[in-house]
């Protein structure tokens, strides 16, 4: 399975999100901003960092960049694509899913490990996790309170979209606890914290057993594989 | 130089936690009338002639689809200065 990785100017994450490929069995692809060419890939990561300066709003000018314009189309037929952080803004700013996001409440960047509740496993990226199965992998970012108006949330409460949820404390303000989206279809969904940080043992967060052995956010990619296997 | 300004608020009934740190710093500072603060942005398009009627129903175009996101934040003026 091929699955593209994007680099826009500033991407951080790019390297992380191919090897959290490579450790789910499939063959991380580079996808480069300016190219329209997705390279028959199977599916798309948008990995976190920042991109062209976050200027104008995080995520703004990334949507609309020449590989956007591809991957917004083939999403809308049901190519998966996983946005993180700033791949996550980078989606609400490209209108494949709702809502957007704000500085953090406290105005802090904030950086820790984060216990999530998956709500929702029937997606491309979720499929291997069990429904309100809690989750530790890292959150770090400065702009993740997640804002939508009143009915938009009504909707996604209403149809079962929230995907992710911050369980004990809610780190930036997010209305409603929101932590990760999905859209209708289940193709794509978007989250704050970083699954791509939490995929082999030795370099993930603290967890009750044994220091740095998280792996909770291998699941993502392996639900990816999992999906385009039983497409 | 001719313009078109682009001016560009944080919806009302939303939190601005920028204008919220700005009004508790100028609460410190003994302005305590000032009850709220709310901090937008300014855009300016720069051209070489004035802006034509066309020019300007394109900017509040993109004005409200790229230069502001409508789900936080309002585009308050879209103004042609000559």
């Amino acid at each position: 399975m091929k699955i593209g990785v994007v680099t826009f100017p500033g991407t951080l994450d790019d390297r992380d999100a191919q090897r959290a490929v490579r450790l789910a069995g499939g063959t991380p692809v580079p996808l480069w901003h300016a190219d329209t060419n997705l390279h028959d890939v199977d599916a798309v990561v948008l990995p976190g960092g920042f991109s062209y300066g976050d200027y104008l709003r995080c995520g703004a000018i990334a949507a609309q960049a020449p590989v956007m314009q591809t991957i917004i189309e083939k999403a809308n037929q049901g190519l998966p694509v996983l946005g993180i952080c700033n791949g996550f803004q980078v989606l609400v700013e490209s209108h494949l899913l709702p809502g957007g996001l704000i500085r953090n409440e406290n105005q802090h960047f904030i950086c820790r490990d984060q216990t999530l509740r998956v709500e929702n496993t029937s997606t491309a990226w979720t499929n291997q996790f069990q429904l309100n199965e809690e989750i530790v992998i890292p959150l770090k970012n400065g702009e993740g309170g997640y804002i939508a108006d009143a009915e938009t949330l009504k909707r996604l409460e209403g149809e079962n979209l929230i995907t992710f949820r911050y369980v004990d404390v809610n780190p930036n303000g997010s209305m409603n606890d929101i932590a990760g989206l999905r859209n209708a279809k289940g193709n794509v969904v978007g989250l704050m914290p970083h699954p791509e940080h939490a995929v082999e043992a030795g370099f993930g967060p603290d967890m009750p057993e044994a220091m740095r052995s998280g792996v909770d956010g291998l699941k993502f990619f392996t639900s990816v594989i999992h999906s385009l296997v039983n497409a | 130089m001719p313009k078109i300004i682009v001016e560009v608020m944080p919806k009302a009934d939303l939190l601005d936690p920028q204008g919220k740190a700005v009004a508790n710093s100028l609460n410190r500072k003994g302005h305590t009338e000032i009850t709220a603060v709310r901090i937008g942005k300014r855009i300016e398009l720069h051209y070489d002639e004035t802006p034509t009627e066309a020019q300007l129903e394109e900017a509040k175009a993109f004005a409200a689809d790229f230069l502001s996101n409508g789900v936080i934040e309002d585009v308050v003026a879209v103004t042609v200065e000559a």
